[in-house]
């Protein structure tokens, strides 16, 4: 049997005091913190978060495959097409479902898409949704171990040019993955991000501290996402909706004694815009916002809503 | 390496002697929530690695976190409303990262056993003195914090050695004598309590902590819906409840609430803990009642059956 000793500092623990074990951002329980009223009364803000992926044919895979990326040896058409769906047929279908239910969706988009698909970009642009940035494209990961100044120049890259093609002025952040390097956050705060939604640690806002001030961590829950459900749970789209019902049922009923909460999904016109698929996201859609307490908002007006109330 | 761990011997599960517990239960029942830190950037272990990605590992990480933050009052709360005292499989070292969570379950009577210092810190690779060294810590650490003499042990990220059981109750009876250190929830072979063999002989049993109800086990490696997994926690009820009208059995739910506190998620737990606390022959115990309850009262004869069956086999 090998028995590779262990170093004398694996019995130690540097870290083992009150609250975090990082300096990124403070230790508290979610219930201990002043209740949030969004407006109207409303007591579950209604995110509706789009991914538009690009997925690059000749993906690099560096540091590791991204989910949902190439799987197969060069050319892997099929799963670059089917993503390719998504942001042709699938998208379409949504802005259809959203515009029925008066959803304000949210799109994370990659840049590169942008940069390759002027029409899907000017039909969000002029539907006058927000956008955030969702990285340079899905093979551009950010990681530990990076070498800075390729990161930095990523994210100047990204940044840079959506907020061009936009006219938006980009606030928001979501990394490809939610695949960070220890100073990700420090370079989006750096080059104007206001809010990034990588960490899944909360289900509210929250601060999160860089050398540039803090940044809001905002609540994308993963463990909604229709990739995470159906494509890596190898859940029923059918389930998909009824766990979201779930969820948001469990949240207006918090949300009545512990002030405002927050339903976020995280969805892909790659999953969830398919024909046999899509009746699903209506089904969810319809429900949630068929509740009087559901408030359907973009990201940034429900970080502008909960910055309100830290007065 | 040992081709069997030597802890029991085979005990086939008809025809024990039979069990009851309090006020004539078939069933005891107990709820496992594993309260647990795991570090940002823990120092590397050559046998496990504890992240899938290099430093930082931003989506395990996070979402840990979240137990802690949101999740952990959810569960409390909902247990609270079923009359439920959980025994918290406990990295000890929150005891300093967040008291607020030991202090609120201290208040609720809850037991608190051992689940080591961090769940990123695995046992491969230590030596018996720093293993030793590791559990005295989390044992100290409990009692320090909370005034308890730990019972029972689940070793960090079920990261073992060949001595942990062995390296557990002897630093609990140092400590704490015939008070401390008399339960395993690292044995998955049986659906009752049994005696277990250690080297200084000492009376300890493993009691049942089903892997198969682990919320993370079913949503994290068996992936399933939310209701699926409800509905199997009814069943192993229904099935352990009929089969303890013979002879006692146990129903653990190990839980985590970064799992089964989601809001999508917890709606199909209440359920089940509904349905199975308005059985009448329910006993609603912690891990360290029924081990005591059944040390008391039948570990005995469970001693004398297994070695009169071993003798005629």
């Amino acid at each position: 049997m090998s028995h590779s000793e262990l170093d004398k500092d694996y019995l130690q623990y540097p870290q083992r005091t009150y609250g975090m074990d990082h300096d990124r951002y403070d230790w508290s329980m979610l219930k201990d913190r002043p209740k949030i009223n969004w407006p109207q009364g409303k007591g579950v803000a209604f995110w509706v978060n789009v991914g538009l992926q690009f997925f690059p044919l000749n993906q690099k895979g560096i540091p590791f495959k991204v989910p949902g990326g190439m799987t197969k040896p060069y050319p892997d058409l099929r799963h670059y097409s089917l993503r390719d769906y998504g942001n042709r047929v699938g998208i379409y279908r949504f802005l259809k479902t959203f515009d029925k239910y008066d959803i304000k969706p949210t799109f994370a988009v990659n840049t590169k898409l942008a940069e390759r698909t002027p029409y899907l970009l000017n039909k969000i642009k002029d539907r006058g949704d927000e956008m955030i940035c969702h990285g340079y494209h899905m093979d551009t990961l950010h990681y530990g171990g990076q070498d800075p100044d390729e990161e930095a120049e990523l994210i100047k890259r990204a940044l840079d040019s959506l907020r061009e093609l936009s006219g938006q002025s980009i606030n928001g952040w979501l990394s490809p993955a939610k695949s960070e390097s220890a100073t990700t956050p420090d370079l989006l705060a750096a080059h104007g991000i206001s809010y990034f939604c990588d960490w899944v640690n909360d289900e509210m806002p929250y601060p999160f501290r860089t050398p540039q001030g803090h940044l809001t961590a905002m609540p994308l829950s993963t463990e909604l996402e229709d990739y995470h459900i159906i494509l890596h749970n190898q859940h029923s789209a059918e389930s998909w909706a009824e766990q979201v019902c779930d969820a948001c049922d469990f949240l207006i009923k918090e949300s009545s004694t512990e002030g405002g909460r927050i339903l976020s999904i995280n969805i892909h016109p790659w999953v969830l815009g398919q024909p046999h698929r899509i009746a699903q996201l209506e089904k969810a859609l319809e429900y949630v916002t068929s509740k009087s307490e559901v408030w359907p908002a973009y990201a940034g007006e429900i970080l502008t809503a909960w910055k309100d109330n830290q007065a | 390496m040992k081709e069997d761990p030597g802890y029991y011997d085979y005990w086939p599960y008809e025809n024990r002697p039979k069990i009851e517990w309090p006020n004539g239960a078939q069933l005891a029942f107990w709820v496992a929530p594993n309260i647990e830190f795991y570090e940002l950037n823990p120092p590397p272990n050559p046998h496990r690695s504890p992240w899938p990605q290099p430093h930082p590992a931003v989506p395990g990480y996070s979402i840990r976190d979240w137990g802690n933050r949101v999740g952990h009052i959810r569960q409390m709360e909902l247990l609270e409303k079923y009359g439920i005292r959980g025994s918290i499989s406990l990295s000890t070292a929150l005891c300093d990262h967040h008291p607020e969570i030991i202090k609120m379950c201290h208040e609720r009577q809850w037991e608190f056993f051992s689940h080591g210092i961090y769940n990123t810190r695995y046992t491969y690779g230590m030596t018996e003195a720093q293993e030793r060294e590791m559990i005295k810590d989390s044992l100290e650490s409990i009692h320090k914090h909370t005034g308890q003499k730990c019972a029972g042990y689940l070793a960090p990220a079920l990261s073992h050695s060949e001595l942990t059981l062995d390296l557990f109750a002897e630093v609990a009876s140092e400590m704490f004598g015939e008070d401390g250190g008399f339960y395993s929830c690292d044995l998955f072979h049986d659906d009752q309590p049994t005696p277990i063999r250690l080297r200084q002989g000492k009376r300890f049993v493993s009691i049942p902590y089903s892997l198969e109800m682990n919320d993370t086990i079913a949503y994290l490696v068996q992936k399933v819906p939310p209701r699926q997994y409800g509905k199997a926690l009814k069943e192993n009820f229904d099935r352990l409840y009929q089969e303890g009208a013979e002879s006692g059995t146990v129903m653990c739910i190990p839980t985590h609430n970064y799992q089964v506190s989601c809001a999508h998620r917890i709606k199909a737990y209440e359920e089940a803990l509904e349905y199975i606390t308005g059985h009448s022959n329910v006993w609603v115990a912690t891990g360290r009642e029924i081990a005591s309850y059944y040390l008391e009262h039948y570990y005995e004869d469970a001693l004398n059956d297994i070695t009169a069956k071993s003798i005629t086999a």
